[in-house]
């Protein structure tokens, strides 16, 4: 089923667009550190025609435990996951790694729990799931969603976006039509910022040098703020941008996409 | 007493246990799919790239008529202010240049190789891809250490045995794969210092190529 | 020399190892402007190769076809070897090969050996062996030589004093080499190195090297080199040792033709390196009339046991995962405490001696994934990272007893991953961390955590935990 899609101001856009009932994934992390991520997704899903649905049992992928090698505690998890989106068309997620985690790591972890019908499940499933960048570009074929943003933005490719699950330029193709934006090129934008998930923690040297080698890329951007597809790797590069009072804020990509300008909660970041 | 041999096959065994025993090495597929000759290049095109890659080593590479040869050698050699001169023992008669002192092998002996101005050699094939010679011991060519202690090599190649591709040249060389083979990319260099190419260690600090135009 | 071999129990953890390199300033310096050159240089060669992913799928392939009959394959090689005049030994570890090597050279009552630089000698501790048994050891390749003369430690698999810069060698070469008026440039650098080796190598008798390929079908063996040094070697002396670890072999000539396109391009970014030699058994009349190779196996049957991390075994020490890993970059390759550094070490080293001997390193990553895209074999680095982590802890919770069970992070882990169970045991904990941050929280924002977060504010704020969740934001609109 095809139709053309319309915003709140009866703005029709160009590219037809498929209606579909979409599963949000918004993590555990988004959920309690960064609701204002998943409203942006669900404004922006909503705006695009579709019906957004969040299945309220949802809690966590399973990542930071599966990638500190808590990998038997990961399993029930798996397991919750799987249970609470077996039935969706397709789950989408503002959160690269979590997509990356479940369409990667998850057959592995399947393997682990030597769990033939969980393995099954999961290969069932896994097709299904998609960042939003990725989803919005190559599933949807839009990449004018009718958003305005007057700011100078560069936007940083975070590991698992571009080299787990290679959302390629996607991205940055939702962000040039982005009306208003003045978008600068992040140098050595491809480079690790350090975050890591407990990696951060467990080697903090290694990951602040990395990080402190990001923040000069960004602030040598003059971007108002950066932006991205992981809030994760964003609380660690606004977290270091704020002690530095550089007043450089961080902004999720979908934060972007979903303003029109009207709203009263866009966010610039910390 | 269980031999180390035995002992590392029976741990080997039991650390792949999980391979089907009915599985054959050939079962694991190898898809070849790299370019195994340029198709699209002319003889013309794979001579210009060979001389152009081989220049980019930092070697110094001159085409010659084949009636031009034995001058080229000759000016090469004197160029240089050389006295002697290594030569593998089937050199082709007319190669080595007069005025210059001819010490033949075999029979050389390390440290007159190491007191001659020069080696002069041909090859076995050359790879126009990545600009190398190749030297397998035969004709014209002789035992490795000729083209090892001498700070000059003078190799001649004829254009005949330029090849496009890797891979084209590992084919030709697979009948003779056993005799000692050389793959030689320029004159002797170290990247070890900040990384960077650096020309002139241990072997030859000078290459200098001559292409002969024999087709 | 330069090298410290593997460990055998958990050395000093990478995270405190790693803060040592970071606080050089130099040094990190000199690794980051090494390891962008060729960074650079590496994408430039490799993107002129139109078929490079048909190369780097072939070279993977063959590789598993081989690793997964190993024992076939080496047989062969075994066979291969001997029929060319070639004496093949088998080592089962580090102390076994450096008894053959150290074997031969009494046998021949030789006095002094040259070597090739080779990782797998360096990871036997090789020299100090034949040093205790009055063997004079050189070095002949020029960063070997360097560290060597240094009495430092090897920090990349490439080039061993990639931490050094040109100036610093200058220097080391006027104090311990006599080379006075010595400019700072490599070429005339390289110019000490060749007169100071060019004696020894035309006088020594017997040499040692490693291997980079050798073949089961030919018994040819292979060594790739830029400087000559191993020409020099394999070449002129009469006895010629070989130490190849058993993952080296390849099933056939034709082989050579992926791998010697893959290696160069990755490693010292060049379409070719300057000399690759080949041979196989002995060559009345042209080179070493003696040759022994030395299968070494030294862990890599453990390795290749754990059906996940067996592909590390496909690699061919190219170096490319090293040189464009940030983790790598910044800390150098000391604070990996083992001969193999950087991502490839991080995976290879634990896999060889148990994952509890080396439980830091598999950490020692932000999974970032760029060493991934790079490996000419396409070993999956992070995937293996994150399943050697997954031994670290199995191995912690069942093997240490109380104190693995107890250990603070596992505690905090199990219960976080309890309350995920529940979404209502997930809400109520949202719902306590909003109102338990309220001594942390100052002006908006949290700049100091405690206990073992507390690193994470060193340098960075945390946003507190927001006044309504989304799934709390979303009851609403319902």
């Amino acid at each position: 089923m095809t139709a053309l899609a319309a915003d709140s101001d009866g703005h029709v856009f160009s590219q037809p667009v498929l209606f579909m009932r979409i599963s949000l994934f918004i993590t555990c992390f988004n959920d309690t550190m960064f609701p204002e991520t998943g409203r942006a997704v669900v404004r922006l899903l909503e705006r695009l025609g579709h019906t957004v649905e969040f299945p309220m049992g949802q809690t966590c992928c399973g990542q930071m435990h599966y990638n500190t090698g808590y990998q038997r505690e990961a399993i029930p998890l798996v397991r919750h996951f799987v249970d609470v989106f077996r039935e969706a068309e397709v789950v989408v997620s503002p959160s690269a790694s979590c997509v990356g985690m479940v369409r990667h790591l998850y057959p592995a972890a399947a393997e682990l729990a030597n769990d033939p019908k969980l393995a099954e499940e999961v290969e069932a499933l896994r097709p299904r799931v998609f960042e939003l960048s990725e989803f919005l570009v190559g599933k949807l074929g839009v990449e004018d969603v009718g958003a305005y943003y007057p700011h100078r933005v560069t936007y940083h490719p975070t590991c698992h976006s571009l080299r787990m699950l290679k959302v390629g330029d996607a991205p940055l193709r939702l962000l040039r039509a982005v009306r208003g934006i003045d978008l600068v090129e992040l140098p050595q934008a491809t480079e690790c910022c350090g975050f890591g998930g407990t990696f951060a923690v467990k080697n903090s040297d290694t990951s602040m040098a990395m990080l402190g080698d990001k923040l000069r890329c960004v602030l040598e951007t003059k971007a108002e703020v950066c932006c991205s597809a992981d809030n994760s790797c964003l609380m660690h590069i606004g977290g270091a941008l704020h002690r530095q009072r550089a007043g450089v804020g961080t902004i999720h990509l979908a934060e972007i996409l979903a303003s029109t300008g009207t709203e009263t909660e866009d966010r610039h970041g910390l | 007493m269980t031999t180390a041999r035995d002992q590392v096959l029976e741990r080997i065994r039991s650390a792949i246990r999980d391979v089907p025993e009915s599985e054959q090495p050939e079962d694991v597929v190898v898809h070849r799919n790299y370019l195994v000759a340029n198709s699209d290049s002319s003889r013309h095109g794979i001579i210009e790239q060979f001389m152009e890659r081989v220049a980019e080593y930092k070697a110094v590479v001159r085409r010659v008529n084949q009636n031009e040869l034995v001058e080229a050698i000759k000016d090469a050699c004197h160029s240089r202010g050389m006295t002697r001169l290594a030569v593998p023992a089937d050199l082709p008669a007319d190669w080595p240049p007069s005025g210059v002192e001819i010490l033949r092998d075999p029979g050389l002996t390390y440290d007159q190789l190491d007191h001659v101005d020069g080696i002069l050699t041909g090859c076995a094939l050359a790879i126009a891809q990545t600009g190398t010679i190749v030297l397998d011991a035969g004709v014209a060519q002789g035992r490795r250490v000729l083209t090892l202690l001498p700070d000059y090599h003078l190799c001649v190649v004829f254009a005949d045995q330029v090849v496009g591709m890797v891979p084209e040249a590992f084919r030709a060389l697979s009948a003779t794969s056993t005799r000692p083979m050389t793959f030689i990319s320029g004159p002797s260099a170290t990247s070890d210092i900040e990384l960077n190419r650096v020309e002139g260690v241990h072997g030859p600090r000078t290459l200098h190529v001559l292409v002969v135009d024999n087709v | 020399m330069g090298s410290e071999g593997l460990p055998t129990a958990p050395p000093i953890p990478f995270q405190d190892a790693a803060k040592v390199s970071l606080a050089n300033a130099q040094l990190r310096r000199n690794m980051g402007k090494a390891t962008r050159t060729i960074r650079g240089k590496r994408e430039l060669v490799v993107a002129e190769m139109p078929d490079w992913e048909g190369l780097r799928e072939a070279g993977r392939a063959i590789k598993e076809r081989t690793i997964r009959h190993l024992d076939r394959a080496l047989i062969q090689l075994e066979a291969s070897v001997q029929q060319a005049g070639g004496q093949v030994h088998w080592a089962r570890d580090a102390e076994e090969a450096r008894k053959i090597v150290a074997d031969v050279a009494k046998s021949h009552d030789v006095k002094a050996v040259i070597k090739v630089k080779s990782l797998t000698t360096d990871e036997i501790g090789l020299n100090a062996e034949l040093e205790a048994a009055g063997i004079e050891v050189t070095e002949t390749d020029l960063a070997e030589l360097i560290v060597q003369l240094a009495g430092d430690r090897s920090s990349h698999i490439l080039v061993p004093a990639i931490h050094k810069n040109r100036s610093e060698i200058r220097e080391l070469f006027r104090e311990k080499l006599g080379a006075e008026n010595l400019s700072d440039e490599p070429k005339e650098l390289a110019r000490v190195a060749r007169e100071h080796l060019r004696k020894k190598f035309l006088t020594t008798t017997m040499a040692v090297s490693g291997a980079n390929f050798a073949i089961a079908e030919t018994g040819t063996v292979c060594v790739v080199e830029s400087e000559g040094n191993g020409r020099m070697c394999l070449t002129l002396p009469n006895v010629l040792v070989s130490v190849m670890g058993i993952e080296k072999v390849i099933p056939e000539w034709n082989d050579l033709e992926v791998f010697m396109q893959l290696l160069p391009r990755s490693s010292t970014a060049e379409r070719m390196n300057p000399y690759t030699s080949f041979w196989t058994g002995v060559t009345p009349g042209d080179g070493p009339q003696e040759f022994h190779l030395i299968l070494l196996d030294n862990g890599r049957t453990r390795a290749l046991a754990d059906p996940h991390g067996r592909e590390s075994l496909y690699c061919i020490r190219c170096s490319a995962c090293l040189n464009i890993c940030p983790v790598y970059e910044r800390t150098g390759g000391h604070a990996y405490n083992s001969v193999y550094p950087g991502p490839i070490g991080a995976i290879l080293t634990p896999l060889l001696v148990g994952e509890q001997n080396a439980p830091s390193l598999p950490y020692a990553s932000s999974l970032c994934g760029a060493c991934y895209e790079v490996c000419p074999v396409k070993i999956n680095i992070p995937e293996i990272l994150i399943h050697l982590r997954g031994k670290v802890v199995r191995h912690k919770q069942d093997q240490e007893g109380l104190r693995g069970r107890l250990d603070p992070e596992g505690l905090a882990m199990k219960l976080l991953a309890w309350t995920f169970r529940e979404p209502g045991r997930f809400e109520t904990a949202q719902r306590l961390g909003r109102i338990g941050q309220w001594p942390l929280v100052k002006n908006g924002t949290i700049e100091h955590l405690p206990g073992p977060v507390a690193d994470w504010s060193a340098m960075r704020d945390l946003v507190p935990v927001p006044e309504q969740s989304f799934r709390e934001w979303w009851r609403t609109r319902t």
